[in-house]
């Protein structure tokens, strides 16, 4: 990095090169403001978790773009209501919800581009707005936009501190091509994500089983900044021991495989742990509403790891895996291969397998298909697993994002116990648990980078002009 | 086949397939869909169905330093290229030449040089135009062999590999639909009409297809204008010279400008393009063979304009010497692309419709 490219003054400084930041660094360009970026990522893993989203869930009162019908305001919130159980801030539940429909044509206007929902993913037409390409186009569609005007972005930028004097963001440090380098703005917004990728802060926060954890996304949300900001006495919002984990596919990378390690086998099959022994209701519900509780059974299992088998007749009845299941011809020579006592996976299925009973299967719903005499029961989809080949799946917890964040205004203005710093924002995953307290819903993450990387860009270029 | 780009390309493509982002982008990745398992032919028919616009390339989020270090759109054009050379006959004069621009060009060289030689020693006693410097028997008895054989060696190739990706019977409806496909060149319009990724990386470019637009419809053309020739000559009697208002002139002169322009911004293209995201052993042989192409047309349009000056004999020869040289390599450069292509686009809407 040539010292050209950093040189100042600077109106406002970007902490962060996801969404949420681009957002904010576009808004706060376009109104005339001199905006520098600085991305801990190098250029190929720039975007965050950014790159690895798909859609972005939208309020709209009529067909919207790719969005087909209608999804109301009220209706959003109950569903925001239905995965927080109540953990969330209204009034910015409600920013964001209602925000989220002028966002759409905003994103379009600034290079994003839209496409019907993806195969497999009918349900979430009417709310999710899905982008061509996935996350990384939307992020490089920014990138190029930012680029257009004039914003200034440099990579493998990790901010150290964010100097507070006061009610004042002063300056910032940031290790740069091996140096630290003072870094001063009249603003700075914060879009630095959470510390997901911090596993040792992981484990001091769910405990020692935290170090078997996959990352789904970046290796870059390391939580520095956030650190930062907690030591220097900022306000935060959401639990900071918990984070929002799923079970994926066991042999995935440590970090960002993203959406490829999803397994949706689970409701068609049995789960066991290391011991071959089952430990929860594999048929509880369809899985896009359980997936997220499953992280939390496998994560309390030894070893965190769980093994859901299969057998020929499901196979096809869910999405292709990243890697190639398994397969056997016995349950003997499944468990082999996959590390488990033949003789106690044989005995599980066997009591599993005696316990089902005759009535009609039907995938796509609950079809209370249930077990009689097993603990624990399996209450839908529960058929014997007797026809070969066999096929399991190795899973673990994967960690999406964590929780804990900064708790910021209707202005996205970031706050000590003194009251509002005046000059500093924060938008996107490093604020969202101000409105997600937890569970999740899809796509509503890029909602609050979204709306709130505008806001916070808004007001920054506000604040200096 | 090599077991081990089929491979790879395997790898990639249930990478793909359990994530399905580009989905929107062309028709590549709804047809994966249809798949768990990947047989040997699913492979090569997505390869072939693969028009390399990139979009895929730059939204992946796996590609290197990814672990997974996707690059969908080399891989299949490897696969693509493998597919075409295996099918050709014979086999290493498709590999050489697909490879080496230089042989393309000793190829043009050999035809300069051959075609002066038959202006030196045929010359004609009487004759208006061009036929004063080659009778048109002498043209066609060279034009006729080179242009049907390596027609009928492409024909036997093109039917081994429609075999290999599971064609069958066409239905006029499949041949209408790929047409249409064609014609527009569907897949490099980035799924929405904003192009693809080729020369300006991850921002979207519509140049490439209106360059390859330009290209195909001039070929087209000029081909047209030769037919009609043809017709006029065997059917009407009417001998060449043509005019200007004549029906070969009026199909041809657009046709020539067409595929020069072309060509050259074809080429301009590819010198911006990323080679790491094609088959990159055989860019010189791309290269020439764009040239060569666009030398067709240029070297016909240099003729006409040259018309009862004392050029004519020169830019006879190499006009014909281009032609006759793009015809004799046609089996065994890019070329082909269109003929597999096309046989993909019907075989996707077989596989789609039935």
């Amino acid at each position: 990095m040539t010292d050209m490219a950093l040189e100042g003054p600077w109106d406002i400084v970007v902490v962060g090169g996801g969404n949420a930041a681009l957002c904010s660094a576009i808004t706060a360009a376009e109104a005339g403001a001199r905006v520098l970026i600085l991305e801990s990522a190098p250029r190929p893993y720039r975007g965050g978790n950014s790159r690895h989203t798909r859609n972005f869930r939208c309020m709209h009162r009529g067909p919207l773009s790719v969005l087909t019908d209608s999804y109301g305001e009220d209706e959003y919130f109950d569903d925001l209501m239905l995965v927080t159980k109540g953990k969330t801030d209204e009034p910015l539940a409600r920013l964001a919800i209602r925000s989220s429909e002028e966002c759409l044509p905003w994103m379009e206007a600034h290079g994003v581009r839209f496409q019907p929902s993806l195969s497999g993913t009918l349900s979430l037409s009417r709310t999710n707005a899905f982008f061509l390409g996935g996350g990384k186009a939307l992020v490089n569609a920014y990138y190029n936009t930012a680029e257009d005007l004039g914003v200034t972005v440099v990579y493998e930028a990790e901010v150290t501190h964010v100097h507070l004097e006061g009610d004042r963001f002063t300056h910032l440090e940031a290790r740069i091509g091996g140096e630290t380098r003072r870094i001063e703005a009249r603003a700075a917004v914060l879009a630095s994500g959470g510390f997901q990728a911090d596993t040792e802060w992981l484990t001091r926060a769910w405990g020692p089983a935290a170090a078997n954890f996959l990352i789904r996304g970046t290796p870059y949300n390391r939580g520095v900044v956030l650190r930062d900001m907690l030591d220097q006495g900022c306000e935060t919002v959401g639990d900071p021991t918990q984070c929002h984990a799923v079970a994926i596919d066991g042999r995935a990378p440590k970090f960002d495989g993203g959406i490829v390690t999803r397994l949706d086998c689970v409701p068609f099959s049995i789960v066991v742990n290391r011991d071959g022994q089952r430990f929860y209701d594999e048929g509880e519900d369809v899985w896009p509403k359980r997936y997220a509780i499953w992280g939390r059974l496998v994560a309390a299992q030894p070893d965190q790891v769980g093994y859901a088998i299969i057998d020929a007749k499901s196979i096809d009845l869910f999405m292709p895996s990243v890697f190639p299941p398994n397969r056997a011809d016995t349950i003997e020579e499944l468990a082999v291969q996959m590390g488990l006592d033949g003789a106690s996976l044989a005995r599980t299925v066997a009591n599993f397998n005696a316990a089902c009973r005759d009535g009609p299967f039907h995938p796509t719903e609950l079809d209370g298909l249930s077990t009689d005499g097993v603990t624990p029961a399996k209450t839908n989809w529960a058929r014997p697993i007797d026809t070969p080949p066999y096929y399991g799946y190795q899973l673990k917890t994967g960690v999406t994002f964590t929780y804990l964040g900064l708790k910021v205004s209707d202005r996205a203005q970031v706050h000590t116990a003194q009251g509002p710093v005046r000059n500093l924002f924060a938008a996107g995953e490093i604020m969202a648990g101000s409105i997600l307290g937890q569970g999740y819903l899809a796509g509503f993450g890029m909602t609050i980078g979204t709306v709130f990387g505008r806001i916070a860009g808004r007001e920054a270029a506000a604040h200096v002009n | 086949m090599s077991t081990d780009l089929i491979a790879e390309a395997r790898r990639q493509t249930e990478i793909c397939n359990a994530c399905r982002y580009c989905e929107g982008f062309c028709s590549v990745f709804p047809a994966l869909t249809r798949n768990k398992a990947f047989a040997d032919g699913d492979i090569t028919h997505l390869a072939n169905l693969c028009h390399n616009c990139r979009g895929c390339y730059y939204s992946c989020q796996y590609t290197a330093p990814h672990e997974f270090a996707l690059n969908f759109p080399a891989i299949l054009a490897e696969v693509r290229q493998e597919s075409w050379e295996r099918h050709a006959w014979p086999r290493p004069l498709a590999r050489f030449f697909h490879e080496c621009g230089v042989a393309v060009a000793a190829a043009l060289v050999a035809g300069f040089a051959l075609l002066f030689g038959m202006l030196q020693a045929l010359r004609p006693e009487t004759g208006h135009g061009f036929y004063a410097y080659l009778t048109h028997g002498a043209m066609v008895a060279l034009f006729l062999p080179a242009f049907l054989l390596p027609l009928a060696a492409l024909a036997i190739s093109l039917r081994a590999y429609w075999r290999e990706i599971g064609g069958k019977r066409l239905q006029w409806r499949e041949v209408v639909n790929a047409g249409k496909s064609a014609a527009r060149l569907k897949n490099l319009d980035g799924g929405q009409g904003q192009g693809c990724n080729f020369e300006r990386e991850d921002r979207y470019s519509d140049r490439r297809r209106w360059f390859h637009q330009a290209v195909m419809y001039g070929f087209l053309l000029c081909f047209a204008a030769t037919s009609a020739g043809t017709i006029l000559h065997y059917v009407f009697a009417l001998h060449a010279p043509y005019g200007p208002f004549s029906l070969p002139k009026l199909l041809g002169v657009p046709g020539g400008i067409l595929l020069t322009a072309g060509c050259a911004g074809l080429a301009w293209l590819k010198t911006k393009a990323d080679p790491a995201l094609g088959a990159a052993r055989v860019w010189g042989g791309e290269m020439a063979f764009v040239l060569l192409l666009g030398a067709t047309g240029a070297t016909g349009l240099a003729l006409y304009a040259a018309t009862g000056t004392a050029a004519v004999p020169v830019l006879l020869a190499l006009h014909l010497g281009t032609v006759l040289t793009f015809f004799v390599l046609l089996p065994f450069t890019k070329m082909v692309h269109g003929f597999y292509r096309f046989a993909t686009l019907l075989a996707e809407e077989q596989k789609q419709h039935r």
